[in-house]
């Protein structure tokens, strides 16, 4: 634990809230359309019609509000389904989140030639929403109820499921690939600000119900147990968290497609520096994973210019060893 | 180094990180008997036990058994020797319980021996010993807590060693189950002569069971030897900073540790005087 | 009945105990096994009957049946078999050693280094029409030392004072997803036609197994099978947890090598020659688990068993279904699997 008083928390809290902000504004300026933060200030202060600030105004400033809504939503799911769980592995692409939503928007390309960004927004925060809630219901039937186990062990396996067959599809159908191959890899790039806006009432519920829990997860991290004999309604806890993680990671998948490894890394980064208080690493993680995201997303733009790398490569690519240092240092120390 | 030391310890210094838990700790625990830590929470106690166990490598200094120094034995030769519960272990899903207690003779196998007919014969006294026998083929995560703590000493016990190790093996269990648990240990020391060294919380089963007790405070050694010997009101003031009397138990004869402090108090005499 | 029967042979030299319902299960697993293997062989554009296809087994049958079943359907199968038997082996040894019901061959990344090395491999050595300047037969060469190097990179960067599970598991899946990045990164970089093959290879397929491959890959299996089976006591120490390992005498940071290698092995073999066949190295050892119990005696075998029935209807599925169209085995491993794997997760639920 890096930040132990409170006070070094609120600070770091509002470090880290600036540093997003920052490299917001970063991800606006830099690209491969060079613009400078003159333009960017006057993009929104005194637009005059030029490319440059057409730019700004409709490709990038949205790409950035994406990046991190999309990275502080994913963040969030990941910490709440590691805490139901009980499984430091647990996050959105291992319960069949991501492998629901690839399915969903696989099945329409192939059977309906459908590949327009905007219908594969509803479409995969349908197959997203539908494929968990097939694991949590598989997760929940029997007499014991939901128990960690059974619902981490329905998610490996229907996201297995939807896993093989959207590959299936894909085998059969090799246009199809084409097509979808750029949404599979997860990006935030081309999206328009209505694609943010259409799914953002939704991540602004979870964002507020995930904080509004975080105190109820701390007494549910301590066991099911005692939480129980604390008076929580453990079920209903779980109910609740279910749905956040819908509404999270399924908006999440359907603006950017599945991003993986932010949902299971930062959660683990979070703890690590704010310890396990959930009113703590709820906030932190939606400004890491914005953070992180953010970071990936500016870095895609200069590998391989012209070309941009898909930001789901990126984000693994930069988090994979900090992760690494993280997990060798010991986690909770 | 006489022959009745089943375990001792030389300048033995334990750590964790730069935390120093124990500090150059001489101890000799005869053979034989039972041997009880005792000491605050957080004191080193479980430290202690699992560094004799070999489960944490020491600073400095060492642990020798039977007048060997533990690092230098081979891992199996030790589990010959010595057995070791620790604290809350785990089994498995759907492990039964005589799969887990055939797991002590591990250091007995090799991998076409899995089976002879002393390791049955060990297996069978262990589940007979703690009245495991009609419960064998129960999985070990449905059973209740006592009967599973049972179930992870009749592993010990199976491993057939002079000396078992156990790390609060009464935690969690009700005062029939302790009492039960802590008279099988001692009748396994009075009919095999086996050593016996554990934590334990309880400060009055403690004495009651123990023939040597080990307080421990402050990183080192505050006293040792028999309970009725060394536990009275200035030990436990210094070493679990508590103020007490010390009686004899009726029953036993043992020490008897009376905590002061707060609760109904209907004797007529003011006893209670020391805290007013 | 009494549920355990005790085996000793040679005074006492060789002596186990023996779980006579798992020995059951097992045993009619192997049944299950034969009947779909002969099923599977008969099966496809010609029909042939089982007996016919016992027939053709010992040298009978007409020379036509003898031609599709020597040279077209035998080696696939076979393939199928020890691929599903190496990747369910390599799975339960994963998960006794981390004691993570999530743990496998992909988790760890080692699929994932095979993906790699392959995707690479196809990319490197393409001229400009899109022809491989080098052999196919490197492939699984390629497949085996990507899967064989980022087990050692994930074993070496998880090593302080020994390996932990929690390090080790949770490296394992930082590597894991650097590794699906890089795939999907050189894949988008390459042309389509490649990234096409590439899928293909990702999602599983035993299409064009031949004889040398199977020359290669069964005595590997099969070893590596004996292996992990002579190992399995040292698994069921380490499902315990470290301290009850050391106590009873177990070299716990030496099995846990030992037996990381032998499912390495085990993985690299089964990628080499069939690709990232999921699903199997995951669920095949929770469904054994469910059939035979805890013990990785009963365990092994009977994932092995469960892994190469999988595989082999996933392939029979993949070949016929769709017909003239080949479907990649990987594709139904997972479509087949997951069903009875939810079904038997509610039938056990009375513990």
């Amino acid at each position: 634990m890096l930040l132990k008083s409170n006070v070094q928390k609120w600070c770091g809290l509002l470090f880290a809230a600036i540093l997003l902000l920052l490299l917001m504004c970063v991800s606006i300026v830099y690209g491969y359309t060079d613009t400078t933060w003159k333009m960017a200030v006057d993009a929104f202060t005194a637009f005059d019609g030029s490319n440059e600030h057409l730019i700004i105004q409709s490709v990038r400033l949205p790409r950035a509000l994406i990046a991190a809504a999309v990275g502080a939503s994913l963040a969030i799911a990941g910490v709440l389904l590691q805490t139901i769980t009980k499984n430091p592995l647990a996050a959105p692409e291992i319960f069949g989140i991501n492998a629901g939503a690839g399915f969903a928007v696989v099945v329409t390309v192939t059977l309906f030639s459908l590949s327009n960004l905007q219908i594969f927004t509803w479409i995969s925060f349908l197959g997203a929403a539908v494929s968990f809630i097939l694991v949590y219901i598989i997760g929940s039937i029997g007499r014991d109820g939901l128990t960690p186990m059974k619902l981490t062990l329905a998610g490996a396996a229907m996201s297995a499921m939807f896993a093989s067959m959207t590959q299936g599809f894909l085998v059969i159908n090799e246009t199809a690939l084409e097509q979808v191959l750029f949404w599979l890899a997860g990006s935030v790039a081309g999206r328009k600000l209505e694609t943010l806006l259409s799914v953002l009432p939704y991540l602004i519920a979870g964002w507020g119900l995930a904080l509004l829990i975080s105190n109820k997860l701390n007494v549910l991290s301590m066991g099911e147990d005692v939480a129980k004999g604390l008076g929580l309604k453990t079920g209903m806890l779980k109910i609740w968290s279910g749905v956040i993680i819908v509404l999270l990671s399924g908006g999440a998948v359907a603006v950017a497609g599945p991003i993986a490894f932010i949902g299971i890394v930062i959660p683990h980064l979070t703890r690590a520096v704010v310890g396990i208080d959930h009113r703590w690493v709820i906030p932190f993680s939606a400004l890491f994973g914005g953070i992180l995201l953010l970071i990936a997303d500016t870095a895609s733009r200069f590998i391989i210019m012209p070309q941009e790398v898909p930001v789901g490569v990126m984000t693994a690519v930069i988090g994979t060893p900090f992760f690494v240092y993280i997990a060798r240092k010991g986690f909770n120390k | 180094m006489t022959a009745n030391q089943a375990i001792s310890t030389k300048q033995l210094t334990l750590s964790y990180g730069d935390t120093t838990i124990i500090n150059e700790l001489d101890l000799e625990i005869p053979k034989g008997e039972i041997t009880v830590f005792i000491g605050g929470n957080g004191c080193g106690k479980s430290t202690l036990l699992r560094s004799i166990a070999r489960l944490l490598k020491p600073k400095s200094g060492a642990v020798l058994l039977d007048g060997e120094a533990i690092a230098r034995l081979s891992t199996k030769d030790v589990a010959r020797k010595m057995a070791i519960l620790p604290q809350s272990p785990s089994a498995p899903e759907g492990l039964t319980v005589l799969q887990l207690v055939k797991q002590g003779r591990y250091p007995y196998q090799t991998w076409l021996k899995q089976w002879t007919a002393e390791d049955e014969e060990k297996v069978n006294n262990a589940l007979e010993a703690t009245g495991l026998m009609k419960l064998k083929d129960r999985a070990v995560d449905s059973l209740s807590g006592g009967q599973r703590q049972r179930a992870w000493i009749a592993m010990t016990l199976a491993q057939d060693t002079d000396t078992i190790l156990l790390d609060e093996p009464t935690t969690y269990l009700d005062m029939t189950h302790q009492i039960e648990i802590l008279d099988l240990l001692f009748e396994l020391n009075e009919k095999e002569q086996r050593t016996i060294v554990m934590v334990l919380h309880d400060l009055n089963l403690a004495c009651r069971y123990a023939h040597n007790v080990v307080a421990i405070k402050d990183q080192k050694i505050y006293a040792q030897g028999k309970p009725e010997v060394v536990i009275n009101c200035s030990l436990v003031k210094n070493v679990f900073e508590m103020e007490c009397e010390v009686t004899i138990d009726p029953l036993f004869g043992t020490p008897l540790c009376i905590p002061y402090g707060k609760g109904r108090c209907i004797l007529k005499q003011e006893r209670l005087s020391r805290n007013g | 009945m009494r549920k355990y029967q005790s085996f000793r042979v040679f005074k006492e030299k060789i002596s186990f105990l023996i779980d006579r319902k798992a020995l059951a299960v097992v045993v009619l697993l192997l049944f299950v096994m034969a009947g779909v293997f002969i099923f599977s062989t008969g099966t496809g554009e010609m029909k042939i009957s089982p007996i016919n296809v016992v027939k053709v087994f010992f040298g009978g049958g007409t020379d036509m049946e003898q031609l599709v079943v020597q040279s077209f359907r035998l080696p696939r199968i076979i393939v199928s078999l020890m691929v599903g038997i190496g990747l369910a082996v390599a799975g339960g040894i994963l998960q006794g050693i981390i004691r993570n019901p999530l743990a496998s061959p992909d988790i760890l990344g080692i699929t994932g280094g095979a993906s790699v090395a392959v995707v690479g491999f196809l990319a490197i050595f393409s001229d400009e029409s899109n022809a491989l300047t080098v052999s196919i037969q490197w492939l699984p060469v390629a497949a085996f030392a990507g899967a064989t190097i980022i087990a050692f990179l994930v074993y070496f960067l998880s090593w302080k004072n020994g390996v932990s599970p929690i390090r080790l598991v949770l490296i394992g899946i930082g590597i894991y997803s650097l590794m699906k990045a890089l795939t999907t990164l050189m894949m988008l970089l390459g042309p389509i036609y490649q990234a096409s093959q590439a899928n293909i290879w990702i999602t599983g397929t035993v299409y064009g197994s031949n004889w040398s491959n199977v020359a290669i890959l069964v005595p590997w299996i099969l070893v590596l099978c004996i292996a992990a089976f002579i190992l399995a006591r040292n698994i069921n120490i380490q499902e315990l947890g470290d301290d009850i390992a050391t106590g009873v005498g177990s070299n716990v940071q030496r099995y846990r090598f030992l037996l990381l290698m032998v499912s390495t092995a085990l993985i690299g073999g089964s990628v080499a020659f069939a690709g990232g066949i999921g699903f199997v190295g995951l669920m095949a050892p929770h469904m054994a688990r469910r059939l035979v119990g805890s013990s990785f005696g009963a365990l092994l075998p009977a994932s092995a068993l469960i892994g190469g029935i999988l595989v082999m209807i996933a392939d029979l599925i993949g070949r016929t279904l769709f017909s003239p169209l080949e479907i990649p085995a990987g594709v139904f491993t997972a479509s087949i699997g997951a069903p009875y794997f939810i079904y038997l997760l509610f039938k056990t639920r009375n513990g």
